[in-house]
C-alpha cells in the first residue's frame, strides 16, 4: 500500500491505495468521479484521457502512485452544467457524441489539442491527426471534428475580446 | 428549450450529462456490500473439462467462491437459447447445441467460461481467476466454415451433425434455372462478407443484487432491450420469476447489436450474488470482449446474375454458408435467413431470385446480429454483382442499376418482401448530382498526374427496418412479437413523462421522443420527459435494434398520444361548453375555433386530476398507454458513392469524397439522423478497408484488441456528403423508414466498387488492406505485361 495524494480537480486528495492502482481506478473508484471511463485497457481507446500537470494522459495506462503530487483534472473539473466549457459547449452544439462513452477522453483531448496548438490555429487535417489516440465508435468522427474546430475559434475570438 | 416539432434540428436533451461526467453508465452503479466477479476462461477452442482446482484461489486475500458449471446446473440454471427457429429445407428444425453460462463438460470456443471467481476487489477477483486451475484435454477443432462442413471434420455439437444447423432456402429454384437457361450473360462471383466485432465503446458490465427478505433480484446491466433480458432471464434460463426480477439499462455505451443478447456473465451475476450472498458486480475488459461479445457477418457465398440481351436481369442464384460460431447467440438464426436473403432484391426488378443457405458451427466466438444484421451481407453481395455485371457487360455502373429499378408500388419481390414506397431515381440522382459523377474522368486523370489510381464506387442499397409485424415474424419463426409500447402520463401540472419500451443507448430518444409531444401539444420540450430502461418503470417493451424505434417505438407513442388528445379535448370541452370536434390544439392550449375561448394545457391536466367537474362517467386523470404492432416492415433506400485513391507503390487507399443519398421517410429530428449516418458510414469503411475478427487455425482469435483489431479512426475517414430525400412510408402514422443501421449497410460495397475501379480488379475481398490491394495491382499490372 502506498499513500498518494494529489490535487485532483482544484481540490487536494490523499488515500491509501494498492501500489498497482491505476491513476484511472484512483479517480474512479476510490474519488467517485464517473466521467473517466475505461474502454480498452490498452491506451488505444481514449476514453479515460485526463490531464495531469496540463498534459493529456491515458489514466489507464499510469500508476496513482506515478500521480502523486500532481496537478490533476478530468472531465468534472472543466466545466460544470451550468458553466460549461466551450469545448464541452460545442460538442453538444454540433451533436459530437452520441451514447457519450468516448465523450470525456474526446473533450479532455480536444482541451489539450487546442491549448498546444493554440486557439484558432486547428484545421480538420491537424484535428482528424491528433484524434489519433481516441476511439469513436458512434459519430463517425465528423460532428467531433466539426465541434473541436468551433470550439477552437471561437476560444480563439474570446481571446481576441479578452485582449 | 423551447417548442421543438417534427423537423426541429433540436439540440439534444440528454447531452449535458455526458459532456459534464455525469452519465451513469452500468460501471458507475454501486450496491453496499458488493463484490466482483472474474471469468475463468477456455485458452483453447474445443476442450474436454476435465476438472477444475479452486483450492488454491480459494485461499487467496478476499475471495469468497468460486463457482463452477456444475453447481449452476444443479441450481437449475437453464441453458442459453436462440429463440427464432429455423427450418431446413426438408422440414427439419435448426439443430441447437446446449449452451451453458458455466461449461462443465465440453468448452467449444477460446474464451468460454468454466468458472466465476468472486471476491472484494476487481484485482483480487483477477488474481484468484489467475489462480484456478482447469484441467483440458484438447480436442481438434474447426474454425473455418467450409471446412466444418467438410466429412470428417471435428464434431462441435451432438446435435449438429457434421456442424450443419439448418439447411434453408428461399425463392423459386426451378424459376429461377430456368431464367439462368435463357440468359444472354451470366456474371458469377465469389463473395465473402468478413467477421467484424461489434464493438461499443462501453464493454458489457452487470451488477446483480439479492434481496433475500423479498426474494427478489436487481439487475444493472448493458442492454438494448431490459425488458426482453427479464423475459428470457425468468421464462428460459430459470433464474428469478419476472416479477422477482428488476433490469435496469441505465445510459449504455453503445450496442450496435451486441447488447441486443443474453449473455453467460450477466446470468451467473444474477445467479452467483443469491448463492454468495452479496451483490457482484462484473465489467468486461476489452479482449473480454472481443472474446465473448457476439460477433457479426461472417458469410461465404456465390451469386450469379443472370443477364438478357438488353441487360435487364431475369435473375439472382446465391449459395451461402453463414458461420455462427461456437453457440446459437439469441437470434442468430434469423440473420443469415430472414433478416439477409429476404433483401436480395435490392432496389431491382428481378423476376426470379433462389437462395441456399447453410449455417455451421465452428469453433469460434457466437455471431450474431450487428448492425444491419444480414442487410449488410445482402447489399455487400447484390451490389458487388451489381457493379461487376456492368463492367463486363460495359454499361455505366448508374444507368445499368437505372435500368433495373423497380418504379411501381407496391412491389412485390420474389423473395417474401412487399416494399410498399420508394424512389430510388431520386437518391440514385442526388447523390451523381452530389458526386459530381460525370466530372470523374477529370478527376482520375489529374490523380494519375499524381501518381494515383482513383476510383468511383456505387451502392444502391435498401434495408427492411420497423422490425417487425408481430404475426408475421411470428409465422416466420420468431419466438416473440416485434410490436412497441408506450405510456403518456400527463402530470396534474401540465408536464408529461412519456413511458416507451424503446431503450437508448446513443440514438437520443429522449430529445426525439420529446419533440412528438411538444408538435402535439405545443409544449416546450422541457416539459416532457423520457423514461425508458426499467424494467420497474416500463410496463414491457422489445427494446432497440433493428433501426426500429422511429417507425415502431414512436408509433406507439402516437397511438398513446392519440387517446391523451382526445380525452383532453373532451374535458376542454366540457369545461368551455363547446363541441368537442370544435376543439383545437394550439400553442399549448386548448382553444374552441372561431372564439376567443381557450384553456391552457396546464388547466385541463389540472382539471382532469382535481376531478370536480368532469364529463358524465368520465375517469379522473389523464394517462394513456398503447401498444404497436407493426403493418409491414419499413424500405430504407438510398445511393452511395465512394471515391478513392489508391497509392501504387503501398496499396494504401484514401476514401477521398463519400457521398450519401438516404430516403428515410420523414424525419424528426435532422441533426440526430445525420450523426446515426456518419456512424454507420464509418463502420461500413472500418469493414471495407480495416476491420476484420482473424483466427489463427487453433482458433485463437489474432485481433482481441485494439493494438491488433484495426478500428476506424479520425483520419481513417472524410468528413461525409449527405442528402436526404422523402418518399413518406405508408404503413405507420409518422411515414417513418429508420435510419439506424443504413451507413453500414450501404457503404462496404461502394467503397470496394471504388478499389476495384481504381485497379482495375474486380476479385478483392474486405478487408480491402494495402497488402492485398497491393497485390492485386501489381499481379495484374504483370499479367498485362506476359
Amino acid at each position: 500500500m502506498s499513500k498518494v495524494s494529489m490535487v485532483l480537480n482544484g481540490k487536494t486528495v490523499s488515500a491509501d491505495v494498492e501500489d498497482r492502482t491505476l491513476l484511472v481506478s484512483f479517480i474512479r473508484d476510490v474519488r467517485g468521479l464517473t466521467g473517466t471511463h475505461v474502454g480498452c485497457d490498452t491506451s488505444q481507446c481514449g476514453a479515460c484521457v485526463v490531464h495531469v500537470n496540463g498534459k493529456a494522459v491515458k489514466s489507464c495506462t499510469m500508476l496513482a502512485a506515478q500521480a502523486d503530487g500532481a496537478d490533476v483534472v478530468t472531465l468534472e473539473g472543466i466545466g460544470t452544467a451550468d458553466n460549461l466549457h466551450p469545448v464541452q459547449a460545442a460538442f453538444r452544439e454540433h451533436h459530437g457524441l452520441q451514447c457519450g462513452f468516448c465523450t470525456p477522453g474526446m473533450i479532455m483531448t480536444a482541451v489539450d489539442m487546442i491549448n498546444r496548438h493554440g486557439a484558432g490555429n486547428l484545421d480538420e487535417a491537424t484535428i482528424r491527426h491528433e484524434l489519433e489516440g481516441n476511439i469513436c465508435r458512434c459519430t463517425g468522427y465528423h460532428n467531433i471534428v466539426k465541434a473541436i474546430k468551433a470550439a477552437s475559434d471561437q476560444m480563439a475570438g474570446m481571446a481576441q475580446a479578452a485582449e | 428549450m423551447a417548442v421543438e416539432g417534427i423537423g426541429a434540428r433540436a439540440l439534444r436533451k440528454e447531452d449535458k450529462r455526458f459532456i459534464t461526467g455525469k452519465g451513469k453508465y452500468t460501471d458507475d452503479m454501486t450496491m453496499p456490500g458488493m463484490g466482483y466477479a472474474a471469468f475463468v476462461r477456455s485458452p483453447h477452442a474445443h476442450a474436454k473439462v476435465k476438472g477444475i482446482d479452486a483450492s488454491a484461489a480459494l485461499e487467496m486475500p478476499g475471495v469468497d467462491a468460486v463457482l463452477t458449471g456444475d453447481q449452476l446446473v444443479g441450481n437449475g440454471i437453464g441453458n442459453l437459447i436462440c429463440g427464432w427457429m429455423i427450418h431446413s429445407k426438408d422440414g427439419s428444425p435448426m439443430k441447437m447445441g446446449g449452451w451453458r453460462a458455466l461449461e462443465p463438460e465440453i468448452v467449444r470456443h477460446v474464451g468460454q467460461a468454466v468458472a466465476v471467481v468472486v471476491a472484494d476487489t476487481q484485482a483480487q477477483a483477477r488474481d484468484a481467476a489467475d489462480a484456478v486451475v482447469v484441467d483440458y484435454e484438447e480436442l481438434p477443432a474447426v474454425i473455418d466454415p467450409l471446412a466444418a462442413l467438410e466429412a470428417g471434420a471435428p464434431q462441435i455439437h451432438p446435435e449438429a451433425e457434421g456442424n450443419l444447423i439448418y439447411d434453408w432456402e428461399i425463392g423459386d429454384e426451378a424459376a429461377t434455372n430456368a431464367a439462368f437457361e435463357k440468359a444472354a450473360h451470366v456474371t458469377r462471383m465469389e463473395i465473402h462478407n468478413n467477421r467484424l466485432v461489434p464493438n461499443a465503446m462501453e464493454p458489457r458490465a452487470a451488477l446483480a443484487g439479492y434481496d433475500a427478505a423479498e426474494e427478489h433480484y436487481t439487475l444493472y446491466t448493458t442492454s438494448q432491450n431490459p425488458h426482453v433480458a427479464r423475459l428470457v432471464l425468468s421464462a428460459f434460463y430459470n433464474v428469478a420469476p419476472e416479477n422477482k426480477l428488476r433490469v435496469i439499462a441505465p445510459d449504455v455505451g453503445g450496442g450496435f447489436g451486441s447488447k441486443i443478447y443474453i449473455y453467460p456473465e450477466e446470468m451467473v451475476c444474477l445467479w452467483a450474488s443469491k448463492r454468495v450472498g452479496r451483490p457482484i458486480k462484473w465489467v468486461s475488459d476489452r479482449t473480454e470482449a472481443f472474446l465473448t461479445d457476439a460477433h457479426g457477418r461472417d458469410h461465404r457465398s456465390e451469386a450469379e446474375l443472370a443477364l438478357d440481351a438488353d441487360n435487364k436481369i431475369l435473375g439472382l442464384r446465391v449459395k451461402t454458408v453463414a458461420n455462427l460460431g461456437a453457440y446459437m447467440s439469441l437470434f442468430s438464426s434469423s440473420v443469415p435467413t430472414y433478416l439477409y436473403a429476404t433483401l436480395l432484391s435490392g432496389q431491382y426488378d428481378i423476376p426470379a431470385i433462389h437462395a441456399n443457405v447453410k449455417t455451421v458451427y465452428t469453433n469460434t466466438t457466437p455471431v450474431d446480429a450487428y448492425r444491419g444484421a444480414g442487410r449488410p451481407e445482402a447489399t455487400y453481395l447484390l451490389e458487388r454483382i451489381m457493379e461487376t455485371a456492368a463492367r463486363e457487360v460495359g454499361l455505366s455502373p448508374a444507368e445499368f442499376r437505372r435500368k433495373n429499378f423497380i418504379r411501381s408500388f407496391p412491389h412485390q419481390t420474389p423473395v417474401i418482401m412487399c416494399y410498399d414506397a420508394g424512389d430510388y431515381d431520386a437518391t440514385l440522382d442526388a447523390a451523381l448530382k452530389a458526386a459530381d459523377y460525370d466530372g470523374f474522368a477529370a478527376r482520375k486523370a489529374e490523380a494519375a498526374s499524381r501518381g494515383k489510381l482513383r476510383g468511383i464506387g456505387l451502392s444502391c442499397y435498401i434495408e427492411a427496418c420497423g422490425i417487425a409485424p408481430s404475426a408475421a415474424v411470428g409465422s416466420l419463426g420468431a419466438g416473440v412479437g416485434l410490436w412497441e409500447s408506450a405510456e403518456v402520463r400527463v402530470n396534474p401540472v401540465g408536464s408529461i413523462e412519456v413511458l416507451t419500451g424503446s431503450h437508448s443507448h446513443g440514438q437520443g430518444h429522449e430529445t426525439t421522443f420529446a419533440q412528438l409531444i411538444s408538435e402535439r401539444f405545443g409544449l416546450d420540450t422541457n416539459a416532457v420527459s423520457i423514461v425508458h430502461g426499467d424494467t420497474d418503470k416500463v410496463q414491457f417493451g422489445m427494446g432497440t435494434y433493428g433501426s426500429r424505434s422511429g417507425a415502431v417505438g414512436m408509433s406507439a407513442i402516437v397511438k398513446a398520444l392519440d387517446k391523451v388528445e382526445a380525452k383532453a379535448k373532451k374535458i376542454a370541452a366540457h369545461l368551455m361548453e363547446a363541441s368537442e370536434g370544435d376543439i383545437q390544439i394550439e400553442g399549448g392550449e386548448l382553444k374552441v375555433a372561431g372564439t376567443d375561448k381557450k384553456l391552457t394545457f396546464t388547466e385541463v391536466a389540472l382539471a382532469a386530476y382535481t376531478a370536480h367537474n368532469l364529463p358524465e362517467g368520465m375517469e379522473p386523470g389523464l394517462k394513456e398507454g398503447a401498444f404497436y404492432d407493426p403493418t409491414n416492415f419499413t424500405f430504407p433506400a438510398g445511393t452511395y458513392v465512394c471515391e478513392v485513391e489508391v497509392d501504387p507503390d503501398t496499396g494504401k487507399t484514401e476514401v477521398v469524397n463519400f457521398v450519401a443519398a438516404d430516403d428515410f421517410g420523414n424525419i424528426i429530428n435532422p441533426m440526430i439522423v445525420e450523426g446515426q449516418v456518419h456512424g454507420g458510414i464509418t463502420q461500413g469503411i472500418g469493414q471495407a478497408l480495416l476491420e476484420n475478427a482473424s483466427y489463427d487455425e487453433n482458433g485463437q482469435l489474432l485481433t482481441a484488441s485494439y493494438m491488433d483489431y484495426c478500428m476506424p479512426r479520425a483520419d481513417d475517414v472524410p468528413s461525409y456528403n449527405l442528402s436526404t430525400h422523402v418518399t413518406a412510408c405508408p404503413g405507420n402514422p409518422l411515414g417513418m423508414k429508420g435510419c439506424g443501421e443504413a451507413g453500414a449497410i450501404g457503404s462496404p460495397p461502394a467503397v470496394i466498387n471504388a478499389i476495384t475501379d481504381a485497379i482495375g480488379d474486380n476479385n478483392l475481398s474486405m478487408p480491402a488492406s494495402p497488402e492485398k490491394v497491393w497485390a492485386l495491382y501489381h499481379a495484374g499490372l504483370k499479367q498485362a505485361a506476359e
